[in-house]
């Protein structure tokens, strides 16, 4: 994917937000770090021009809800910030590659924390297969095939496809 | 029988030299070359010295026994070259009459090592009272002593002092001036700052330092430092014996070995009374040593059961084992000629306490064989499971030192043989 | 790192470190249900031999925050009383498994002497006069989050030195971070050998006042009157008590700390206690946060573990 595609993909999603939640009333955007907040944030702009309403914008890092704590070293990487109630919000999570669920999980028992959404939905840019958890994306950029031993990276300017070095 | 050492070098007051020395009914029949005996114990690259004497022993006995007996405590200074030792009246009852020092010697007399007793200053240990001191003195007490407290009173210090030279007999001094040192558990300076463990000043040593020999000098009665551990103690010993007074010293192996940093582990193993000094002051020890300012190596081998030891650092008790490891210490931590350091462990502390002609030689025929045999090269590892003692805690685990005893002799009968205790 | 056993077991990366970690728990702790699962399955047992509500409940809320199970042990119900040695103690809370013990003593070393006589990691939630390293952790945290940066502060410790085990934390901590740190006390409250701790000393509060960004009182005891090292408690607040007058000359936004409990109107006045320079609320709320940040590095951040399988 280019950055044209990503651009288009990403304003596909935000229509398709609208339309699946009949607007933008109590939709609220959470981007979790670090990897999907540029995500978050440009379907919120998308979101905002299309409505001319700003969604509530939020970032969540997992660090403290993964299943493999104690496993390998992990160290929130950026702050967390929902300054927002979620009782009865339509909570739209948004990251830029789906690949195991592990991430979305965490994710989904955090929310807890801030409230109870009226439904949460998920929004990724490229979801790549490999699901270890039954999760699955609402609003998808791109499916894009992949091998367990490749590494994807999806930014702005497109989506990068590597060898992992081992 | 007759026992012959055969191949070593004899180290005595009177020299150097290469001989065999046969043993014959408790005493030393022959020095020369190419002896022959019923029993031969191999002593070659050795060194065949007096016994050593130990002025400073905590035995636990009465009392303390789960710490250590007479019995075990003698093995303990077998196995350490010690044909003598002199245990400290801190037991409980502690040594201050003649019932106590009674019991002490019938159980020192069934001891493999000759077992002397120190007998209290004053009654318990108290510091109010003097102790019956000629009552002990006839039963052959020869140095008294409160060790573990320092007299505190010096009026009352001066009459020990003046009734202790009547009786031709010493008085020891542990000293501490209990108000400076009240409340501390290591040295007082930057490490105990750094630690947070309250500490003992090295004034506390000096001021009673200071204090008793103005006493001896006043008195005229002699009078022996206890394990100091202090340059500055040890500069006014050495002053005071050039101005004439007659003061004598020990000093305990720890003090010449080991630093207060040690505390750092707050491993009470590293808890002693006086404490471990900064290495200034282990140098002065050294050198106190080296210049004949402290008179004698002592062990202060003070043995205390693991329970005891395992506590907080300021709740557990003062003390670390010395007697099998003393002699090893010496050679490897000393920059000194054997021969002095054979002075330090044998002759000289033999004459503090009195005992000049039974133990620290000279070793000459006709005189009693009290023997000591040690390799001095010999490198071991110091294992707190392969003691003699009934107690482990000693500071120097797991630590390489130099030198070895092979054999001991006390009154004729080998009762260390090739590092083998033999009941 | 296994044990926090000492300030220094940290070094000023780990203090930076614990204090960045930190602002994640306090956004956790300010969330409506404000925990998260990452301690889950683990036990953190409290071995509290001395009274200490304050630092003990920190430490309960603490490990609760992150899911873990709390293992009280209080001393006055405990076979302690019964003669029990500190070693048994803790090979007998060790047999249950604990995944932390958070040991507090009066005496100097216990939690040195603990970490080798368990496999669970030790924290050293006080001992004797020698460190208190969360209170410190949390006093750099709010330091931090009021002045910015350590680095170059100027830092006044005030008070009861030699017997103090904050101090000895603080003082690391502060000065590793790049602080200068003045203690002031009479002398008989200052450490022995204080000449080889990285400060400067001052017998007169009003000198080093003027100049400062931090007043740290520490608490001052009846019992050293008795000790004689105070001729009286009145002496000890008219020269060197914290005083409405001696705040007043404090430069502006200097803060005013203390890490309780307050002797009210020995060491500082009641009134300069509700300034709004005053931290000692903050320093309480902070404490949780860094408690949380510690007991999470110490059991959940183990570098020292091998990833297995994938991370997303």
């Amino acid at each position: 994917m280019e950055a044209e595609d990503i651009k288009r993909a990403t304003w596909r999603m935000a229509h398709e937000i609208i339309e699946r939640n009949h607007g933008l009333d109590g939709v609220v955007i959470v981007g979790l770090q670090t990897g999907g907040v540029w995500l978050a944030e440009d379907i919120a702009g998308a979101l905002y021009e299309i409505e001319g309403v700003k969604p509530a914008l939020g970032t969540l890092d997992v660090a403290f809800h993964r299943d493999d704590i104690g496993l390998r070293p992990l160290l929130p990487e950026a702050p967390t910030d929902i300054p927002f109630n979620l009782d009865g919000q339509a909570v739209v999570i948004v990251d830029d590659v789906l690949y195991t669920g592990r991430t979305i999980r965490a994710a989904l028992d955090a929310l807890n924390s801030y409230g109870r959404p009226r439904t949460v939905q998920l929004a990724v840019m490229v979801d790549r297969g490999h699901r270890e958890l039954p999760i699955r994306p609402d609003f998808v950029g791109k499916n894009l095939p992949t091998r367990r031993d490749e590494m994807v990276d999806a930014h702005r300017d497109g989506v990068d496809l590597g060898e992992i070095v081992k | 029988m007759s026992t012959v050492i055969k191949g070593g070098t004899v180290v005595d007051q009177t020299g150097e030299r290469t001989a065999d020395v046969v043993v014959d009914d408790g005493r030393i029949a022959a020095v020369g070359p190419d002896l022959t005996g019923d029993e031969v114990l191999d002593a070659s690259g050795c060194v065949v010295a007096p016994g050593f004497v130990d002025l400073h022993a905590h035995l636990r006995q009465p009392g303390a026994e789960e710490a250590e007996t007479i019995e075990t405590g003698s093995w303990a200074a077998v196995r350490g070259g010690f044909s003598a030792v002199v245990a400290m009246p801190n037991t409980n009852p502690p040594i201050d009459c003649a019932a106590v020092v009674q019991e002490v010697l019938a159980l020192g007399a069934k001891a493999p090592c000759d077992v002397y007793t120190s007998g209290a200053i004053t009654v318990g240990r108290k510091g109010d009272q003097l102790a019956p001191m000629a009552e002990m003195a006839a039963l052959g007490v020869r140095l008294f002593t409160d060790d573990g407290n320092g007299v505190q009173e010096a009026g009352l210090m001066r009459r020990a002092m003046e009734y202790a030279a009547g009786l031709g007999v010493i008085l020891a001094q542990h000293c501490e001036v209990d108000s400076l040192a009240a409340g501390g558990h290591m040295h007082e300076g930057e490490w105990s700052s750094r630690l947070g463990i309250p500490g003992v000043p090295a004034e506390a040593e000096e001021l009673m330092v200071m204090r008793d020999i103005a006493l001896s000098r006043f008195t005229g009665a002699p009078v022996h430092f206890q394990h100091l551990s202090t340059r500055g103690s040890i500069a006014m010993v050495r002053a005071a014996r050039q101005a004439g007074v007659e003061v004598t010293a020990e000093a305990a192996t720890h003090h010449f070995t080991l630093t207060d940093d040690a505390c750092a582990s707050y491993d009470p193993v590293f808890k002693v009374n006086p404490p471990l000094r900064p290495a200034d002051d282990r140098d002065a020890v050294r050198e106190g040593l080296a210049d004949g300012a402290v008179d004698a190596i002592a062990t202060d081998h003070a043995p205390h059961s693991p329970d005891a030891k395992e506590m907080p650092f300021d709740q557990a008790p003062p003390g670390m084992l010395g007697l099998e490891t003393a002699l090893a210490l010496a050679l490897t931590e000393l920059d000194l000629p054997i021969a002095e350091v054979v002075g330090l462990l044998s002759w000289r502390p033999a004459a503090i306490a009195g005992l000049k002609g039974i133990h620290g030689g000279p070793i000459e025929s006709g005189a009693p064989a009290n023997l000591c045999v040690f390799d001095p090269q010999e490198t071991w590892t110091v294992d707190p499971y392969d003691l003699a003692s009934r107690s482990r805690n000693t500071p120097y685990a797991g630590r390489q030192v130099r030198g070895r005893v092979r054999h001991t002799i006390v009154g004729g009968q080998a009762v260390l043989v090739d590092q083998e205790m033999r009941p | 790192m296994k044990h926090l056993l000492s300030i220094n077991d940290l070094g000023a990366e780990g203090i930076e470190e614990a204090c960045r970690l930190a602002d994640h728990f306090t956004e956790v702790s300010q969330r409506p249900i404000p925990k998260v699962p990452a301690l889950r399955g683990k036990t953190v047992a409290m071995l509290f031999y001395e009274d200490s509500t304050r630092t003990r409940l920190s430490f309960e809320v603490a490990a609760r925050r992150l899911s873990a199970d709390v293992m009280g042990f209080s001393v006055s119900a405990s076979s302690v009383n019964k003669g029990e040695s500190v070693r048994d103690t803790v090979a007998t809370v060790s047999a249950m498994g604990p995944d932390a013990l958070v040991v507090r003593h009066r005496s100097a070393g216990v939690p040195q002497q603990t970490a080798a006589w368990t496999h669970a990691s030790v924290i050293n939630a006080g001992d004797g006069w020698h460190e208190h390293p969360t209170q410190a952790l949390l006093d750099c945290y709010t330091i931090r989050d009021r002045l910015g940066s350590m680095a170059g502060r100027r830092i006044v410790i005030l008070g009861d030195i030699k017997h103090s085990r904050v101090a000895r934390s603080c003082v690391m901590a502060f000065t590793s971070l790049g602080a200068k740190v003045t203690l002031v006390a009479p002398p008989t409250l200052l450490p022995p050998a204080v000449d080889s701790w990285p400060v400067d000393v001052s017998f007169s509060l009003d000198a080093a006042l003027s100049d400062c960004d931090v007043v740290y009182g520490l608490r001052v005891q009846q019992e050293r009157q008795s000790e004689a090292l105070l001729p009286s408690l009145r002496e000890y607040t008219a020269q060197w008590g914290l005083t409405v007058d001696r705040a007043a000359r404090l430069p502006a936004g200097a803060l005013i700390m203390h890490p309780g409990p307050v002797n009210r109107g020995v060491e500082i006045a009641p009134e300069v206690l509700d300034q709004p320079n005053a931290t000692l609320n903050e320093q309480v709320r902070h404490g949780v946060a860094v408690r949380m940040a510690v007991l999470y590095l110490l059991l959940a951040a183990d570098p020292d573990r091998q990833p297995e399988g994938e991370a997303s």
